[in-house]
């Protein structure tokens, strides 16, 4: 497993026994639960659990950090049929933590669901999970059926009137599915291509009935944040940014890994848990909230605090928490050209644009790092991207063109270097050895 | 209609069953993802037939169901060596040996991405992100087995554990 | 309704209509590719991105709805340059191809090019190369065309039933495909050709064979199946090279079915009669009109004289437009012949005298779209019908309950309430339970001849569903109309309308099967209908632009019959061995897409419409050779100058809907016995050997839809005979035929289906029959 360090440990409390620690006697032992059992027995409504959430200011940890009892609450209440989706497809580059979430810890998943399904009325839930991590799916229906077998799901919760029961259902290989509806989709057994939006999910979600849907970690942290009070959790972050994060750190610091840190906790710090730059070697720049977000350079990172605000305020987004740290020894052009190759390779192929576009991008990408680049490649990208960018109907588009924008815009010298001089201002053997095997300083939990 | 379905095991089919059974009674469609690998564990690959038998167990267009076993990436519709490893280059990787590992295994086995070695036993893949990039280098193994940290050494064992 | 503003203009819309669709009522066009008011609302190809006020981005006009007080601008700064955007993404890997595509001069994306694209694109990549698919004998295409808007795939899973297309693979290797090795086998493949807005799907039978500027064309009305689909002629020097749906929502809205768009094909046929012929001494010369003329007034004043009128018989395609059977029929009679008949593949004529006007659809064809509870009565509904199929199927999609009770249970691609599957003799007693059924549920008394019915399962269930709903309509199709018992589904059929408070009516076979009562093709009340004609050998016939071997509900009869005669005398566009044998003369005539004429359709609606183009070699308009007939046989009353002076004639006008519709029918006795013993003969009538002219259209004949016959049973039919599916079997009533057996499961019982109408079958003699079935 990765490394994982704590400011404020909430989410990440179970994780302390690593893989021996998922099972639902521990997550009881934990107090797992508890909270489930107290919205039942106490007869809190629907409407308190969403209004202890709307008071935590919890805001969906999957990117685009809407408020979760705001979302809650557009659930129409009179349907009769109505889903619970958990966003599981975690493939947003550089975003690790789901994993670790499902792996160490399901049951807080689980039981957050529930308590959701509670809130909106659902019955049924479902829980995508990225199919590159099968064994975690594995895992989870394990969870699942232990949950089952202790009355946590199925007719009855309880012995109170509330029923719910849930699934899992795994992907198989497309980004596209971390897309809300694109998800949904797939759920119905289609190509995980997007749905125009409006109608929103909360209106005409899966099977076209009302759902509500969101990142595995916005679920996780329900338990916690009943546990101690929506104002309580609030608290631990910053105003408008509560609770705690769970950022993924990779790249070049010297112990990449999963973070819990209270929202607005200084971007220093954060680096300073994951082991500092790798080798010592100078930072160069860092994508704050996974590829999709725009890369920023160091000396811009560097007086961050990580919560949404201040990222947005530097002209980034703090996303699904996904930091990539990159020293000095990356190249730019070539960094871009990985991301790009990326998005081209993603897209779902309907919207003109982006189906386009996101090849177009990433062969003038490439052809600037394989020194066929030409003057006027800048200005092309440039204008590809604003052709791009808000006119599809999701936001893989933005997400391919936000990159070649902010790399181009930040390290405009070294795309220019490129152009004009046919190679790397890094030597590609510094590259090569910057980027090499290296092993972790040091690993706690199992491997 | 003949019993295309045949050509899917009792186990397969039975499997296939308790997936369906995760859904609304009227959304067998759901279950299309998860019956797709299941015939693909079964037979190593999809050949056509072999989705189009999916497909009508499910009761959908076959078409319907070659989308989907076109659209997610890690559907075989070409034969793939007995283990297929796939090693994730992206971004997060790449930055701590996601790249250098492949190439080792590259080396290793002779063979670049996409290819298959000529005694069938191995085929190479690029991946995307898995999910699991503070664990780089990391490798899939027949899609659903994740390796962490794979250095060197980890790789010679692996590819010495894979008869 | 909602208040808005598109460019500056206001407007009120209704409450849930998109941008697209209030801009539409303005007249201000907005480009889009991916948009079809037909189909489900994709928003992919971001054409249509036009600016909203206090939106951050531009909008797709085909997805956005309009709210109160919307300020749309579609030519804002910000709209074009989207739209200039998409446009360059859309060609940068489109091939630069137009001097060579068929759709050239046609082409939306060519169209919308011009104004939207720039003259050179920044793009120098390799472009994208997609391989073709083979879809079939009617649809081609060069799938690197393609700009993915998928028009064709929403079109094949929504309206025509089943998904036979999909996009496979994602971004940019996106690629639209059917399964791998399948081809495209919807009757309404055509459509496709239409609904491609690039040229990527074309005309199989069309292509390269002109450019769209050299093309005239005409308006004209679909000579096959009873809706009368509006159509759109395309000629080059006086051959039809296309044929394209003319939109008319009453009717076929904006499709056509295949056989509608191809047949044309069977106007160029090398079968085509081009000078006319007379046997002399046993051998055919092509003559001069004026001695083939001479020859026939000859012959049928000699027979007229010798024998008396009712020595002549008159046997009319259904087909044939309202004119040529008004004048038919007055010349036959001028002959002192009541022997006249349009109605050549019904067996029970027992209705007749019965009835009190003339049968039809019952409705509007558009109200069936309005039915929210339908039953369909003894119909092969997605061949004979498939427009109204697909009507049928939207309304399914919307909530209403369609059921059937039918002796197949052909997958109509509709999601049905409720079926019966009888075997054909048990259809009157399943139609008799539902009356029964539905009468008690209503609690209205039953016919007392219903007394002794037990309601089966099946009946009840459909009796259920229609008593549910509120605006109920029971539908006949050409099954019952041929059915040996068709007088007592005719009179059942009415009976449960009337105690539902529903619609009822005959869906028409063919493209005049209401206008042929009309002009009285029928016998009159001393004559022989079409069934007895053939029985009682008469010793001259006219035939008018019919096959009677194959269009006849006896086809071996007729053709024994005919080959007796002594003058059987032919007015057709076509010949055929069988003609060359038993006619004595052929008279080449104009089919309808080279004379003026008209066709009244299921509803009534008289359609008339004029020669796109000359008639091939001597061929002549058949209303002008009876004209001529008449006048060298001395028939007073026909002194007609034009098409039109016929018609006013024929119909005491010029009306839009034809006066006497009635199905209302008086006096039939329930025939309810159902004691047949053996295999009976379940017959469909395919849907490309239907007429003479969809039976010569080559690519048509090479579609699915046209496979030879087989012997279908189903599994216990098949067992209880020994017999294995794929196995040669002699199927026979007198005369045997050697036919493939084949499973359908759908099939009851006791039956075996055998398609009519087909060479390989016509031996095998009445449609309604028992057979037997021995391994060959
Ligand atoms: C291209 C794309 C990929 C996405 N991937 C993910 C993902 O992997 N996981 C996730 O939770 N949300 C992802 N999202 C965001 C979801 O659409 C959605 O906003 C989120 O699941 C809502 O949950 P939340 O409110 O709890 O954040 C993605 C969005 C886009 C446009
Ligand atoms: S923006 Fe791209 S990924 Fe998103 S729906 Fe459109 S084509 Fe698919
Ligand atoms: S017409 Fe609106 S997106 Fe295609």
């Amino acid at each position: 497993m990765a490394l994982i360090d704590t400011i404020n440990p909430l989410l990440t409390t179970g994780w302390a026994k690593g893989d021996a620690g998922w099972s639902l006697k521990d997550y009881e032992a934990r107090g797992g639960y508890a909270q489930l059992k107290r919205v039942l027995a106490s007869k809190m409504t629907p409407d308190d659990v969403i209004g202890e959430v709307k008071k935590s200011v919890l805001r969906g940890r999957g990117g685009a950090g809407f408020p979760t009892g705001l979302k809650w609450s557009f659930m129409p209440k009179a349907a009769p049929e109505k889903y619970v989706v958990c966003n599981t497809d975690e493939g947003e580059p550089g975003t690790f933590k789901d994993r670790d979430l499902l792996r160490f810890d399901p049951h807080s998943v689980i039981e957050g669901m529930i308590i959701a399904g509670y809130a909106v009325g659902a019955k049924l839930g479902y829980n995508y999970i990225h199919g590159e991590i099968f064994e975690i799916y594995q895992r989870f229906e394990a969870a699942l059926d232990e949950a089952r077998a202790a009355g946590y799901l199925g007719e009855k919760i309880l012995g109170s009137d509330f029923s719910f029961d849930l699934f899992a259902h795994h992907g198989w290989g497309a980004y596209i599915c971390g897309e809300e509806t694109g998800l949904l989709e797939s759920i119905e057994g289609k190509k995980g291509q997007p749905r125009y939006k409006p109608p929103f999910p909360a209106n005409f979600g899966l099977y076209g009935k009302p759902t509500t849907i969101n990142n595995t970690e916005t679920f996780a942290a329900i338990p916690f944040i009943l546990g101690m009070g929506g104002e309580t959790y609030l608290n631990l972050g910053k105003p408008n940014n509560g609770g705690t994060k769970l950022f993924s750190v990779s790249g070049h610091v010297n112990r990449p890994g999963n973070y819990e840190v209270p929202m607005g906790t200084p971007f220093a710090k954060l680096l300073e848990l994951a082991g500092g730059m790798r080798g010592g070697r100078r930072l160069k720049a860092v994508i704050p909230g996974g590829s999709s977000a725009p890369v920023l350079p160091a000396e811009v990172i560097m007086d961050c605090t990580m919560d949404y605000d201040s990222i947005a305020k530097a002209g980034s987004m703090l996303g699904s928490g996904a930091v990539i740290v990159m020293d000095e020894t990356v190249c730019m052009v070539k960094a871009l050209e990985r991301l790009s190759y990326f998005y081209y390779e993603e897209s779902c192929g309907q919207c003109t644009p982006c189906r386009e576009g996101s090849g177009w991008l990433y062969r003038v990408v490439h052809r600037i790092e394989h020194g066929q680049g030409r003057a006027e490649d800048l200005d092309l990208l440039n204008r590809v991207t604003d052709n791009m960018m808000g006119k599809t109907i999701c936001a893989l588009a933005d997400a391919a063109a936000l990159p070649v924008r902010s790399f181009t815009k930040h390290f405009k010298s070294e795309f220019e270097y490129h152009i004009e001089h046919k190679k790397c201002l890094v030597d590609p053997e510094v590259q090569r050895a910057g980027s090499g095997f290296f092993r972790a300083s040091s690993v706690t939990g199992a491997a | 209609m003949d019993n295309q379905y045949d050509m899917l095991s009792p186990e397969a089919l039975g499997k296939i069953d308790r997936e369906v059974a995760k859904y609304p009674a009227d959304q067998k469609q759901s279950a299309v993802m998860a019956a797709l690998v299941i015939a693909q564990d079964e037979k190593g690959w999809l050949p056509q037939e072999t989705i189009a038998a999916v497909a009508s167990y499910l009761g959908m267009a076959p078409i319907a169901a070659y989308e989907v076993a076109s659209f997610y990436n890690m559907y075989d519709l070409q034969p793939v060596g007995k283990y297929k490893l796939t090693v994730c280059t992206n971004l997060p990787c790449a930055l701590s040996g996601g790249v250098h590992a492949a190439d080792y295994v590259k080396q290793k086995l002779g063979i670049d991405f996409n290819e298959t070695t000529p005694d069938g036993k191995f085929t190479l893949k690029e991946g995307e992100c898995m999910g699991a990039c503070g664990d780089a280098p990391v490798m899939l193994v027949n899609n659903k087995r994740m390796c962490s940290f794979m250095l060197p050494e980890e790789i010679d064992k692996l590819l010495a554990e894979c008869k | 309704m909602l208040e808005i503003e598109i460019d500056g203009k206001a407007l009120q819309v209704a409450d849930g209509s998109t941008i697209i669709e209030a801009a539409h009522q303005l007249g201000t066009y907005i480009p889009h590719f991916c948009y079809h008011k037909k189909l489900s609302i994709a928003a992919n190809c971001r054409m249509c991105l036009v600016q909203v006020e206090k939106a951050p981005k531009p909008m797709p006009a085909c997805a956005t709805i309009v709210t109160n007080g919307m300020k749309v601008f579609t030519h804002s700064d910000l709209a074009v340059k989207a739209q200039k955007a998409v446009m360059e993404f859309l060609l940068i890997n489109h091939p630069l191809d137009c001097p060579i595509c068929d759709q050239g001069g046609e082409c939306q994306l060519q169209d919308l090019a011009v104004g939207y694209g720039e003259s050179a694109s920044k793009y120098e990549e390799e472009k994208r190369v997609v391989p073709d698919k083979d879809l079939g004998p009617l649809v081609s295409t060069d799938m690197t065309r393609c700009i993915n808007c998928t028009r064709c795939i929403r079109f094949t899973a929504e309206i025509a039933g089943f998904m036979e297309l999909g996009q496979a693979f994602r971004g940019e290797r996106a690629e639209v495909m059917p399964f791998i090795g399948k081809t495209v086998d919807t009757e309404l493949s055509g459509n496709l050709i239409d609904l491609c807005p690039v040229g990527a799907l074309t005309s199989k039978p069309f292509r390269f064979s002109a450019r769209t500027w050299e093309l005239s064309r005409r308006k004209s009305v679909s000579p096959h199946d009873g809706l009368g689909s509006n159509l759109i002629l395309q000629t080059k020097h006086d051959k039809v090279l296309r044929v394209l749906p003319l939109e008319n929502e009453d009717i076929n809205e904006c499709w056509l079915t295949d056989k509608e768009r191809f047949s044309y094909q069977g106007l160029n046929s090398p079968e085509r009669l081009t000078r006319p012929m007379v046997k002399q001494g046993g051998e055919w010369k092509e003559v001069d009109w004026s001695v083939a003329l001479d020859y026939t007034a000859h012959a049928l004043r000699d027979v007229a004289k010798t024998h008396g009128g009712a020595a002549i018989g008159g046997l009319l395609s259904p087909h044939a437009t309202l004119e040529e059977m008004y004048l038919a029929q007055k010349l036959l009679r001028g002959l002192g012949s009541e022997n006249i008949d349009f109605r050549l593949r019904q067996n029970d004529f027992s209705a007749d005298g019965k009835r009190q006007g003339t049968p039809w659809l019952g409705m509007k064809i558009a109200d069936i779209s309005r039915l929210d509870r339908v039953l369909v009565v003894g119909s092969f509904l997605r061949k004979d019908h498939p427009l109204i199929a697909q009507r049928l199927r939207q309304s399914a999609k919307r909530g209403a309950q369609v059921s059937v009770l039918h002796s197949a249970d052909d997958d109509l691609l509709i999601t049905l309430a409720a079926r019966a599957i009888a075997a054909p003799s048990q259809l009157p007693v399943m139609l008799a339970q539902i009356v029964k059924a539905v009468s008690q549920l209503k609690g209205v008394a039953a016919d007392a001849a219903l007394a002794g019915i037990a309601v089966s399962a099946e009946a009840q269930a459909i009796a259920q569903s229609l008593v549910s709903g509120s605006n109920a309509g029971i539908l006949l199709g050409n099954f019952a109309q041929q059915h040996s018992q068709a007088a007592t589904l005719h009179a059942l059929g009415r009976q449960l309308a009337v105690v539902l408070g529903g619609g009822f009516g005959f869906l028409g076979e063919a493209a005049n099967s209401v206008g042929g009562y009309v002009v009285k093709a029928t016998p009159g009340a001393t004559g022989l209908n079409a069934a007895a004609m053939l029985n009682e050998p008469r010793q001259a016939y006219v035939v008018l632009g019919a096959e009677p071997e194959l269009d006849c509900a006896d086809g071996a009869q007729a053709l024994a019959t005919l080959s007796k005669a002594a003058a059987v005398v032919v007015l057709s566009p076509f010949k055929s061995q069988a003609m060359l044998d038993y006619a004595a003369v052929l008279l080449p005539v104009s089919p309808f897409s080279e004379t003026s004429g008209s066709f009244v359709n299921a509803e009534g609606r008289v359609q008339s419409f004029y020669a796109a183009a000359k008639p091939l070699g001597e061929a002549r308009p058949a209303w002008k050779v009876l004209r001529v007939l008449g006048n060298l046989l001395e028939v007073a009353g026909f002194e007609h100058n034009s098409s039109e002076d016929v018609r006013a004639e024929a119909l005491g006008g010029n009306p839009d809907f034809v006066a006497g519709l009635d199905n209302g029918i008086d006096g039939v006795s329930l025939n309810l016995a159902a004691g047949v013993s053996g295999l009976e003969r379940v017959a469909d009538v395919p849907i490309h050997f239907a007429d003479a002219l969809v039976r010569r259209a080559p690519a048509l004949q090479q579609a699915r839809d046209s496979a030879a016959p087989t012997a279908r049973m189903n599994a216990a039919t098949l067992a209880k005979l020994g017999i294995g599916a794929g196995e040669r079997v002699r199927v026979g009533a007198g005369a045997t035929v050697i036919l493939a057996a084949e499973l359908d499961a759908g099939l009851p019982d006791g039956t075996v289906r055998v398609a009519a109408a087909h060479a390989d079958s016509v031996a095998l003699g009445a449609m309604s029959s028992v057979l037997s079935v021995e391994k060959a």
